[in-house]
């Protein structure tokens, strides 16, 4: 069984300090969400463990089986077993997702390695049938004019395909509407065992209605300050954020 | 003849010898040369040639005159970059050849010659889908060949020198009528020491099945290749031609400056195709241009990739009525590369049509300029022209530039222009890193991603082929 371990993370953008210090450990199988104000760092967390370049991590560590992914390049980190599935994916103009992902298969093969295409194309329109996704649409352009619920469902899609030890899902509920958030759960879930650990980042807990988590944790001001389990979720719905702010004052 | 020396062997397991790239064109075999016009260009080298090649006088003539144009002409830096001052003329050599007759099979080729172009993978592509091949090495064809099917046709399909001596009547009437001598100083020096290229007559209605194929090698060091290419489709033919080009990496500079010029009678199509993947030392300065006569249409296919330099601007003059005209053109500057390319429509007859599309790639310190000449007069009616022109700068310090010249007087015409320029962002690329690929494979697929709508256009094996040279220089061009 794999291990995400999070140890003491500190994250910064330029000079300023976004992530104070975050200790977590995933394992794979287990659902953790990550709960918590606009602006307390969820989002720079999941990013940073993913490799994107605009955050400097000040300290700590990020290991995925014992092994350092700070030194790693972001694709050297998806090959590895991370899957970031982003709040807003970029468009990549021209290029079909039917290629896109394939050239992502590929390059899981290494050198020599000659992906089969047509067990490829199976197993793309199995996933997509799963996804209630349109055949049609492997054959645009990745994200290209895509609508927001076209988009999330484009990165599950991807996250199927491309099987992740351990899947950082930055937002998946933003930008959409209950029927495409069912849709995008019951994709979750259908991924979800013993092979895949999940980060879920959320603002709201609406999507912990639909996939249900393991673990709750609530982050603020760069700090994870409440751990539990999904009741923590639900006594935050009724009781705001602003609980937990008052709680960390009195503290 | 003493066994070719390989002085220079960068083929790798992961990169084999198939096809066309960069690197694999990066070699060049010590040849032994029997013919030699000498380094520098005055009134002997073109005697030379000519006398070589045992020419009629009336073309000697016309060399000596191109000479002379050639020499009053100042190189066209009050436009273009002044990087053209450092040919230097007095250095390159202007006809390098061991023998002027090409052969029929790849058997007879001499092996050291037959090598280069099979490592270039032509005896294989001729095999699988080509009607017939023209393969020259530094000044002549070393081979050319047309399938019996397609010559059985009428079809004629021999390099220029051979065309000369067999088809005098059809090559004196339209050589040199699309591209006059004095059209531009590069014209005029290939009017004057040209030698190869290829010549097509295609017969009236005579649909030629697949493409025909030259393929231009420059091995030798200092030289420049003056290929001419004239094609000529005649009424309701209809003929596809693909060029490839490659040369090795010499440290000093190579001069290529071919004329082509095509010739589509009434309701005659012809596409030309180009792939070009010169070494970063070759000055590429190419004048092509097509008479489309009535319901007649071309279309240039131009992808320039390498070459320190290319100047170039496909052309159609729609001279009859109805004409169409097109040119699709891809240019990827890397670093140190200047891609100078784009294209020109000279509407000349009523309800003609021209479309222009280019995309540019400027990578790392490459330029990439675009120049367009649309030009309707004032008394036509009913033309039209599509111009489009995206760049892609991959980073910061990359460089675009366009230049449209559009004129149109009288006011029963139609003309579209857009622009765009786009960058492949940060984000763009690590998103596609966090799927998996490696920084180079995200951005030669960005720039795939990019032409793709134009590739789609290309024969099959072309598409594959263009798409692996980007791949290849994308993967160079990461740091």
């Amino acid at each position: 069984m794999s291990k995400l371990e999070i140890k003491n993370l500190h994250i910064a953008i330029g000079e300023k300090e976004i992530v104070k210090g975050v200790t977590l450990t995933i394992n794979q199988g287990e659902v953790h969400a990550v709960m918590g104000p606009n602006g307390t760092g969820k989002s720079t967390l999941a990013k940073a463990i993913a490799g994107h370049p605009d955050y400097t991590i000040t300290g700590g560590d990020v290991l995925l089986d014992g092994k350092s992914m700070l030194e790693l390049e972001p694709d050297e980190r998806a090959r590895a077993g991370l899957f970031l599935a982003f709040q807003y994916p970029s468009e990549v103009p021209g290029v079909s997702i039917a290629n896109f992902l394939r050239a992502a298969q590929q390059a899981r093969l290494g050198e020599g390695g000659e992906l089969d295409a047509t067990a490829y194309y199976k197993r793309l329109y199995e996933k997509m049938d799963l996804l209630k996704i349109d055949r049609k649409f492997t054959s645009r352009g990745v994200n290209e004019g895509f609508s927001g619920g076209e988009k999330k469902r484009c990165e599950i899609l991807q996250m199927a395909m491309l099987e992740p030890k351990f899947a950082l899902m930055d937002e998946t509920d933003s930008g959409l509407d209950i029927d495409a958030l069912r849709i995008v759960a019951e994709g979750v879930n259908r991924q979800r065992g013993p092979g895949l650990g999940v980060l879920l980042i959320t603002h709201y807990q609406r999507l912990l209605d639909y996939i249900v988590p393991d673990y709750v944790h609530v982050m603020f001001d760069g700090r994870i300050v409440k751990n539990g389990d999904k009741s923590l979720a639900l006594e935050l719905e009724a009781k705001g954020y602003d609980w937990v702010k008052k709680e960390l004052a009195q503290a | 003849m003493k066994p070719p020396v390989e002085f220079e062997v960068p083929v790798t397991a992961d990169n084999p010898v198939a096809g066309i790239d960069q690197s694999a064109g990066d070699f060049s075999y010590d040849v032994k040369y029997e013919l030699d016009a000498g380094t520098g260009l005055n009134e002997q080298t073109v005697d030379y040639i000519s006398a070589a090649k045992k020419e009629a006088p009336w073309l000697l003539e016309f060399r000596r005159n191109a000479l002379k144009v050639f020499q009053s002409k100042p190189l066209p830096t009050h436009w273009a970059t002044r990087d053209l001052e450092n040919i230097n003329f007095d250095k390159i050599r202007y006809y390098l050849a061991s023998g002027q007759k090409p052969k029929r099979t790849w058997d007879e080729v001499p092996d050291d010659i037959k090598k280069t172009f099979e490592r270039l993978g032509i005896p294989e592509q001729e095999r699988k889908f080509l009607a017939g091949v023209e393969a020259q090495f530094d000044s002549e064809a070393a081979y050319s060949n047309i399938k019996e099917a397609v010559s059985k046709q009428g079809v004629i399909f021999v390099n220029s020198t051979e065309a000369l001596r067999e088809h005098p009547e059809i090559f004196r009437k339209w050589f040199g009528k699309v591209i006059p001598t004095g059209d531009n100083k590069f014209s005029a020096l290939n009017s004057a020491v040209f030698s190869g290229g290829s010549f097509i007559y295609v017969p009236p209605g005579v649909k030629v099945s697949h493409p025909l194929q030259a393929y231009f090698r420059i091995n030798a060091e200092n030289f420049g290749q003056f290929e001419r290419t004239l094609i000529i489709a005649d009424e309701g033919a209809e003929v596809t031609y693909m060029e490839g080009c490659t040369a090795p990496k010499f440290s000093t500079s190579t001069l290529h400056s071919a004329v082509v010029e095509l010739v589509a009678l009434k309701g005659a199509k012809i596409q030309y195709i180009t792939v070009q993947n010169w070494s970063a030392n070759v000055f590429n300065l190419v004048t092509k241009r097509g008479l489309a006569h009535e319901e007649a249409e071309i279309k240039w296919i131009d992808c320039n990739i390498g070459s320190r330099l290319t100047m170039k601007y496909p052309g159609v003059i729609l001279k009859g009525r109805k004409a169409r005209g097109e040119v699709i053109s891809i240019a990827l500057a890397n670093d140190g590369q200047h891609q100078d390319t784009g294209a020109k429509m000279v509407h000349a007859a009523d309800e003609t049509t021209s479309t222009i599309i280019a995309k540019s790639i400027s990578v790392g310190q490459g330029r990439s300029t675009y120049r367009g000449l649309v030009h309707i007069p004032k008394h036509l009616k009913g033309c039209k022209n599509n111009t489009e022109c995206d760049a892609l700068l991959i980073n910061t310090n990359s460089r675009t530039d366009t230049y449209p010249a559009i004129t149109v007087r009288g006011d029963a015409n139609a003309v579209q222009h857009e622009a765009s320029v786009s960058k492949v962002s940060e984000e763009m690329i690590f998103y596609m890193q966090s799927r998996g690929l490696t920084e180079g494979q995200a951005m030669s697929l960005a720039v795939n991603g990019f032409i793709n709508d134009l590739v789609r256009q290309f024969p099959m094996e072309y598409s594959v082929e263009l798409k692996r040279l980007i791949d290849l220089e994308m993967e160079g061009s990461v740091g």
